[in-house]
């Protein structure tokens, strides 16, 4: 039996060698099938998005915070979308607006997150060579790649991108004679966007086919880290909800060019009546929001694992409430499919099935708090190392409450009637998904630089981009409370119009200058990343003293990770200050056997009954 | 033999099944959620009133027959794959495709009657459209069902499939019967919801 088993690993490793053997550049760099170059492509082209989405919203924060501003200097960028007087075209600011959500949204915190770290942490932490079909990972990627190019072109062409929000709702978006980025913008967005869907089910379908079936010996569900639970939950969310766009978006495309009515009755424009009738727009909002409530979360989820790692990890203590987590993050993949009707209570919905979906959402406050009051107990009495990861973990903590106490608010129909469409969502939701996502990705990639390129990013910059960063968040995010309240409504061109809202000028100029601060501190990190990535300080194996498997691999792990033989997993990844223990940590592949100074009573009986059981 | 090194808590191996049939699996579960949304929506709509009630085409009788026929000859084709017959193997798996054929013409001639019954997938009646996404829709996944059977052909004509090789032969199979079952469900909740 032994026998086989070493005959089947001499072959895998004669497999690798073999791949390597035959990798030229392309193989290796652009059309790659190995995990580590997806994530990094992933990784890449995500920060490429976020830098455009980010200057997006600059733009038209200045229209906001400084509505009488000169924008003539952007004129070699936008041209003709500065009217002659130098300022902001109208139409496309409900674009810049538009793109911004997509951009941040899909390419941003779905691609570059899940995209990222599902893929680079999969295998490397259950101890897997690679993932379980390279070829549909690499197909993922240029999937996304192609409908990143696509929705890249739109932003130029004549009539502009698609500008009817990110939601897209019918008629605005069906009907290209209602605005003019419901034109060819349009028909490029569900094009990309149909093209992305792929994508992500293609991505989704590797990672839980990976997660289930390729652990490596003694890798239980019960001994996985938090981060592959939180890629497994978030990839078995996209599978369910991302088709569910697919047919929306399909139903779309045919209104919009097949002259079908699934979505449009009785419109007048211009003065004309079409002859569509029978649809209903209600419908699309059902379909919409079916995937739109439940992708909150899929950009969350990974960035909640992330976390716990990391905290844990720097906290020098075992995660507070491991089986909690699990369970509430499995809470929060239930729930998040049954309360999609909560972004539609002015719709002219039954109120009592606003009501359902009121209590069904806020049932989700439960697993929430659970694990944030996990992150506080694991923090509490740790010996806590302030690394620019935990920083940014901490920070989403953070953002998370902060940003999910309003959540309590605007889930309530009562009160969302006043609050619907304010500046207020706009503030919820940036803190609580945006940036908290966003923190998360950070953290994610100042922990697991050393093990993507073997070198250290610069700590300092790290503390200067997070601080930086920090405050500036809450500068932007926090005043659009009092914004919201007052009942400003969000996607408008200009305060200046309403008398009501003229003492919030200062205010708004305040947001935007805190927001421009915020967007040059990303600077400070893309310097940090692009530096270290090729002068950084070498990476020692181990640097933040981790149990998870990744760290067992070499220093910068070839296609295949492991050299040798795919380590065993003996105990759970949390094994941090274990009294008794020699060092403040015990990796996941350390057999209980060989630390009898640490193991608590039930390992000894384990480690006892199994000797007996030898001796026999 | 090399002794082995046995740690006296060696762990066990862990739960694992055949990555491809697994993907599968999940591919079948994205296809499922996509139908689940439309029938969905479908229902939605229909409460909603402005509702066109007709008659289904009868050729749907027919290409159930056909589908029910086919998903058939599939299972033939796995018993022989099974007992090592290759060259009936390659006969049902052809049977199969022609069969798969003759749904997507059954379909059309169903299209074909609606026209002809004032049922246009361009209209202001929504249930009309419905139908034709409904078997669209169907149809599509109908031709990458097509294209599998002839890839498993392929493989077969080349002597890879048999009874020690039957991933392939059972993938085939299970995307095969899922599209008939998918048809079955469309038909008959076409024929509760109408």
């Amino acid at each position: 039996m032994a026998s086989t088993v070493l005959d089947e690993h001499v072959d895998h490793i004669t497999e690798d060698h073999a791949h390597e053997h035959n990798e030229s550049f392309i193989t290796k760099y652009i059309f790659s099938q190995d995990h580590k170059t997806i994530a990094k492509q992933f990784l890449i082209t995500g920060i490429f998005w976020a830098l455009i989405g980010g200057f997006m919203s600059l733009v038209f924060r200045m229209q906001l915070g400084f509505p009488d501003t000169q924008l003539e200097w952007l004129r070699p960028l936008l041209g003709k979308w500065l009217t002659t007087e130098g300022k902001l075209d109208p139409e496309f600011y409900l674009a810049l607006v538009t793109m911004h959500g997509t951009i941040m949204v899909f390419f941003v915190l779905t691609a570059g997150l899940s995209g990222t770290f599902s893929n680079f942490l999969i295998p490397l932490q259950i101890g897997a060579r690679d993932m379980a079909s390279g070829f549909m990972n690499m197909l993922s990627y240029w999937f996304f790649f192609t409908s990143s190019v696509i929705m890249f072109f739109s932003l130029f062409i004549e009539t502009g991108p698609a500008s009817g929000g990110w939601v897209i709702y019918p008629p605005l978006s069906a009907l290209p004679q209602a605005m003019s980025g419901s034109g060819l913008g349009m028909t490029l967005w569900l094009i990309s966007m149909a093209l992305f869907i792929v994508s992500t089910l293609l991505g989704g379908i590797n990672y839980i086919t990976t997660i289930i079936n390729m652990r490596t010996r003694g890798m239980s569900f019960a001994k996985m880290p938090l981060t592959i639970w939180s890629f497994f939950l978030t990839a078995i969310i996209g599978l369910l909800s991302f088709p569910v766009l697919l047919a929306a978006a399909l139903l779309l495309i045919f209104d919009r060019s097949f002259g079908t009515s699934f979505f449009l009755s009785d419109i007048y424009i211009a003065g004309e009546a079409l002859p569509n009738i029978g649809g209903s727009p209600i419908l699309f909002q059902h379909l919409f929001w079916f995937l739109g409530h439940p992708e909150v979360y899929i950009v969350l989820l990974p960035a909640l694992g992330i976390t716990s790692e990391v905290i844990s990890t720097n906290s020098r203590k075992p995660i507070f409430g491991y089986k909690a987590m699990i369970l509430s993050m499995v809470g929060i993949t239930v729930l998040s499919f049954v309360v999609w009707a909560h972004h539609m209570f002015v719709s002219g919905m039954n109120p009592f099935l606003g009501s359902v979906f009121m209590l069904l959402t806020l049932i989700i406050a439960v697993p929430s708090a659970v694990k944030v009051f996990n992150y506080l107990t694991t923090l509490w009495k740790g010996n806590i190392i302030f690394t620019p990861a935990m920083l940014f973990s901490i920070g989403l903590v953070s953002f998370f409450i902060s940003g999910g106490l309003t959540g309590l608010f605007v889930g309530n129909s009562a009160i969302d009637i006043q609050l619907h469409d304010t500046y207020f969502i706009v503030a919820h939701f940036h803190l609580v998904m945006g940036s908290a996502a966003f923190f998360g990705l950070m953290a994610g990639v100042y922990h697991w630089f050393p093990k993507m390129f073997g070198r250290m990013m610069d700590a300092k910059l790290g503390y200067l981009h997070f601080w930086v960063s920090f405050v500036g968040i809450y500068m932007v995010f926090f005043p659009m409370h009092y914004i919201g309240i007052a009942g400003f409504p969000r996607r408008y061109y200009s305060f200046t119009n309403f008398d009501a809202f003229s003492s919030f000028t200062d205010l708004n100029a305040f947001v935007t200058i805190a927001a421009i601060a915020t967007f040059f501190a990303q600077f400070v990190f893309l310097f940090n990343f692009f530096y270290s990535m090729f002068r950084g300080k070498r990476a020692p194996a181990n640097p933040w003293r981790s149990n998870t498997l990744e760290w067992t691999t070499p220093r910068v792990p070839k296609h295949g990770n492991w050299p040798g033989e795919i380590p065993t997993v003996y105990r759970w990844p949390y094994d941090y200050s274990k009294p008794g223990a020699k060092e403040d940590f015990i990796p996941q592949n350390v057999p209980l056997s060989e630390t009898p100074e640490s193991n608590l009573p039930a390992e000894a009986a384990k480690v006892a009954v199994e000797k007996v059981n030898e001796d026999k | 033999m090399v002794p082995q090194e046995a740690h006296i808590d060696e762990p066990r191996a862990t739960l694992s099944m055949h990555p491809k049939k697994f993907a599968l699996w999940l591919f079948i579960v994205s296809i499922i959620m996509l139908f689940a949304a439309l029938t969905s929506a479908y229902i939605v709509k229909q409460a909603d009133g402005n509702w066109l009630t007709f008659q289904l085409p009868r050729t749907f009788i027919l290409s159930t027959i056909i589908i029910a026929l086919s998903s058939g000859t599939m299972h033939l084709v796995y018993l022989a794959a099974k007992k090592d017959e290759l060259k009936r193997v390659n006969i049902m798996l052809a049977a199969t495709v022609v069969l798969g054929l003759m749904f997507l013409a059954s379909q059309y001639w169903s299209w074909r009657e609606l026209v002809a019954n004032n049922v246009y997938f361009v209209s202001n009646y929504v249930s009309g459209s419905f139908i034709y996404i409904f078997t669209g829709l169907h149809g599509l996944h109908i031709v990458s069902g097509i294209i599998f059977l002839l890839i498993t052909l392929g493989s077969a004509l080349r002597l890879k499939v048999h009874a020690k090789n039957l991933a392939l032969i059972e993938m085939c199979m299970t995307y095969w019967h899922f599209l008939g079952g998918l048809w079955l469900y469309l038909y008959l909740f076409l024929m509760f919801n109408s």
